[in-house]
């Protein structure tokens, strides 16, 4: 037969790492993005990637790093995916130092590790603070190589829609909007790969790209696709609070030794450096001293929550903690961490090296995403998922600087997977769903443009952002996940009468951001009923009233197919497979 | 302060073939506002100053902390990103209009895929063998990856091309970036195996001969990026490269 078609959906770290490993095995992809694929927000990772190379005489091992990242996740990963990772991640980080990333280096010249939360190892690689940009441009000119080599096609300015489905409900293509020409298409595949991100933009502002609206994850829920896990959201401790965004502050800051605290008196007056150790408050290395201001990124955020919210004691009575860096000397900071140190001069205007940071967090990760099976696919035959947009390798809670390797080696598993289902597929019946799903679509588009109402779509999702962050977040209760949920029913009615400012067919981003958030409003529902349902506390969800891990009735993978009932998804749940660690109770107090 | 205002004047065209025009538009300020929030506030309330309902604008952004290099645009005249320039550092009314060197889309977006063809022309990579597991990479110095780190941090937003006067359809010079990209990918010892062709790539029309040493793109890198010193090193090589060629011919 002839050679397979694939098309990758997303160039950040996973959809690039899958087109490597399709394109080096003889296959040809075209790979669709919104933005120029250089531009993905795998930019943004700044700590590092996790692998246990085991450089600096602590034993580390492949399967301390497994222990860590499912203890870290609370024990609701598959563990069978999570062994692999951990297992592939030392050859991962041979393979992109072989690619050119500069890696911080030791002076014998090998590759440099520093410490990150959730691990008492030095096991994180790192290029200075900026390491996910790093990465991301070692792949894009792996990938750059390929593309004039023929075997890639990009379609870059081009937005995803859907799949495109046959009479088997098999993926057979795609439809996908040309963001400047608003020409609609379809695009025939034998298989797709999904890799898309997260889903940041459901709560307003958060540390992801604007990109991150999590609408090609939702059209596909809408369209069969299982969507697990949805409920698990991280909330990054450290974030520069912005107008137009949340602005990570890297847990590598508190990984090279930043310091969390507060003045002990509510309002001190004292200027800053003048308030002494003694009426310093170092609460999470008070309350957690074994790893101190290391520990996993739920545990921080709730930490900071109390303090600020049950303690009051905020900065200035404003929610804010200071994050530390003032006792290390200038040289180093720079060389490890002058990337995050200078977003923070940059838009802040004061140079954390001589004051403490004021940082409170922010929405930054969503575990949750497209159900898959081993081999990346979903429940859609022929349509794979890779990445942040799908939920298999991070549990309850993500560990910091695991995101980039589970990217990675994601890519690197659905690649080859994608191409061997394609090779064995049958053609399709007719012309496989093309004509009809362009059909729908085109329906779609021409009400959207023509609806006359009163709704500014922008407007619409500020309030989404709000009501989710309120309720949907950190602390979560029933009653607000309740409210939350009505208010997202309120809002897709709201919808109904939407009114574009701009009906133009040039490069109108008022339409494209619409048909983003209609399916931003389906997915939060996933999310805040998916958090209604589970009555527990696990890695990042937490409810005060079910402040336990329930594992007799929760440790379970929660999975939501789409009605489109008023009620809204369908949730069913399947067992977790725990082969290989039995789960144990999580308590960052000790050492495991 | 409630009732702080900031003025902004933007310039607007719905397409190439149609006329720009500016329009300005009165904000509510509010603390810590950058040209971005500006933007994203008249597209929950597309009015102008003068009550005319409007468009939202159009413009490229992504990640908004200076890194991902999309939203580069003329502020005040200036080629710089859009995410990091604070309203409260920029005199009003703030204008705010496209590159100028670059194909306009609409607005404030323009085309700059350019670059990525340039980076191709250069071969702007490391010719590795394959993805499977080869053992570690070459070893290298600290003090070579902190010469190596800084070009590589390259964002891609293309200011230096925009500011460079001999940056132009005349010229069809490659620009800055991609000049310090051949440096980095020539310091690297795997790299280093498609150095000549790189080197070739910038010796003819349009290379790096073009360079006048207005020394403007080091000034207006949003990244610090020490662009003269690569221009300086590459054309160099180039030299070299050509006079060695010229021998073996």
């Amino acid at each position: 037969m002839a050679t397979p078609r694939i098309i990758v959906v997303g160039g950040g770290l996973a959809g690039l790492a899958a087109v490597i490993k399709i394109a080096e095995a003889g296959g040809t992809v075209d790979l669709f993005s919104i933005v120029p694929v250089k531009r993905s927000h795998s930019v943004c990772a700044q700590g590092g990637i996790n692998a246990a190379k085991n450089l600096k005489g602590e034993g580390d091992t492949t399967d301390k790093h497994f222990d860590d990242t499912i203890y870290g996740g609370d024990f609701l990963a598959n563990q069978p995916p999570v062994k692999a990772m951990c297992e592939a991640a030392p050859a991962i980080i041979d393979l992109l130092d072989r690619m050119g990333v500069p890696f911080n280096r030791t002076p014998e010249g090998l590759l440099d590790f520093r410490r990150f939360g959730g691990t008492l190892y030095n096991r994180t690689a790192f290029a200075g603070a900026t390491t996910g940009q790093q990465l991301l441009y070692a792949l894009d000119e792996q990938v750059r190589r390929y593309e004039s080599e023929g075997k890639v096609k990009k379609y870059e300015g081009w937005e995803f829609l859907s799949a495109v489905l046959d009479s088997k409900g098999a993926a057979r293509g795609i439809t996908a909007l040309d963001l400047r020409a608003m020409e609609l298409r379809s695009f025939p595949a034998d298989a797709i790969i999904i890799a898309t991100g997260g889903a940041g933009a459901i709560f307003g502002k958060s540390t992801n790209s604007v990109i991150c609206t999590g609408s090609a994850q939702s059209a596909l829920f809408q369209q069969g696709a299982y969507y697990a896990n949805g409920e698990f959201i991280q909330v990054h401790p450290t974030c520069i609070p912005g107008e137009d965004k949340l602005r990570l502050m890297s847990e590598s800051a508190r990984g090279e030794g930043g310091r969390v605290w507060v003045p002990r008196t509510p309002g001190d007056p004292r200027p800053v450096k003048q308030i002494p150790a003694s009426e310093r408050f170092y609460f999470l290395e008070e309350w957690y001293p074994k790893y101190g201001n290391l520990v996993p990124r739920d545990v921080a955020t709730r930490a900071i929550h109390k303090v600020v919210y049950q303690l009051g004691l905020g900065l200035d009575g404003q929610p804010m903690v200071y994050l530390d860096l003032t006792h290390i000397d200038r040289a180093t900071l720079n060389r490890k961490l002058e990337g995050i140190l200078e977003i923070y001069e940059k838009f802040v205007g004061v140079d954390p090296r001589d004051e403490p940071m004021k940082i409170f967090p922010g929405v930054h990760y969503t575990m949750g995403g497209l159900w898959v099976d081993v081999n990346q696919m979903t429940n859609i035959p022929g349509l794979f998922a890779a990445g942040e947009c799908e939920y298999q390798y991070h549990g309850a809670n993500r560990l910091g600087a695991n995101s980039l390797l589970s990217c990675i080696f994601g890519g690197f598993v659905s690649g080859p997977n994608a191409l061997r289902y394609a090779k064995g597929l049958e053609g399709p019946e007719g012309d496989g769903g093309h004509a009809a799903e362009l059909a729908r679509q085109a329906e779609i588009n021409s009400k959207l443009l023509n609806n006359v109402g009163t709704e500014n779509p922008f407007k619409l999702w500020r309030e989404l952002g709000q009501t989710m962050t309120e309720h949907v977040t950190v602390i979560r209760f029933n009653k607000g996940l309740k409210e939350a949920d009505e208010k997202v029913i309120e809002l897709i009615e709201r919808y109904k009468n939407v009114n574009l400012s701009d009906r133009s067919q040039w490069a109108n981003t008022s339409f494209a951001f619409a048909r983003q958030l209609k399916n931003m409003l389906e997915l939060s529902r996933v999310i805040a009923q998916g958090a209604l349902l589970r009555d527990e506390s696990r890695g990042a969800h937490y409810k005060p009233d079910f402040p336990n891990r329930n594992d007799e009735k929760f440790l379970k993978t929660t999975k939501a197919s789409f009605t489109g009932a008023v009620a809204g998804p369908r949730f069913e749940y399947e067992e977790v497979d725990t082969q290989f660690i039995k789960p144990r109770p999580r308590n960052y107090d000790a050492a495991k | 302060m409630a009732d702080k205002k900031v003025t902004l004047e933007i310039k607007r065209q719905a397409s190439p073939d149609d006329p720009a025009v500016w329009e300005t538009f009165e904000l509510d300020w509010r603390p810590g506002m950058n040209v971005i929030t500006a933007i994203m506030d008249i597209a929950a309330n597309p009015v102008t100053a003068d009550g005319h309902p409007t468009t939202p604008v159009t413009y490229d952004c992504n990640c908004l902390e200076e890194i991902c290099g999309s939203c580069a645009m003329r502020i005040n005249g200036k080629a710089r990103m859009a995410c990091s320039a604070l309203l409260d550092n920029l005199d009003q009314p703030i204008r705010l209009e496209p590159l100028s060197k670059f194909p306009l889309v609409r607005d404030l977006q323009v085309d700059r895929s350019v670059l990525f063809e340039n980076l191709k022309a250069v071969k702007a990579w490391i010719p590795i063998d394959g993805t499977y597991d080869l053992g570690s990479g070459p070893r290298v110095f600290p003090q070579q990856q902190e010469v190596n780190y800084p070009l590589s941090n390259c964002i891609s937003c293309t200011c230096c091309m925009e500011v460079c006067p001999q940056f132009n359809i005349d010229t069809g010079f490659v620009g800055a970036a991609t000049i310090a990209q051949v440096k980095l990918f020539n310091n690297h010892p795997t790299g280093s195996v498609l150095k000549e062709e790189r080197l070739r790539a910038l010796a003819g029309d349009g290379g790096i001969q073009e360079c006048g040493f207005a020394q403007n793109c080091v000034e207006v890198c949003p990244k610090q990026i020490p662009l003269t010193s690569a221009i300086s090193d590459v054309s160099r090589d180039v030299i070299l490269q050509k006079a060695k060629d010229f021998l073996r011919s």
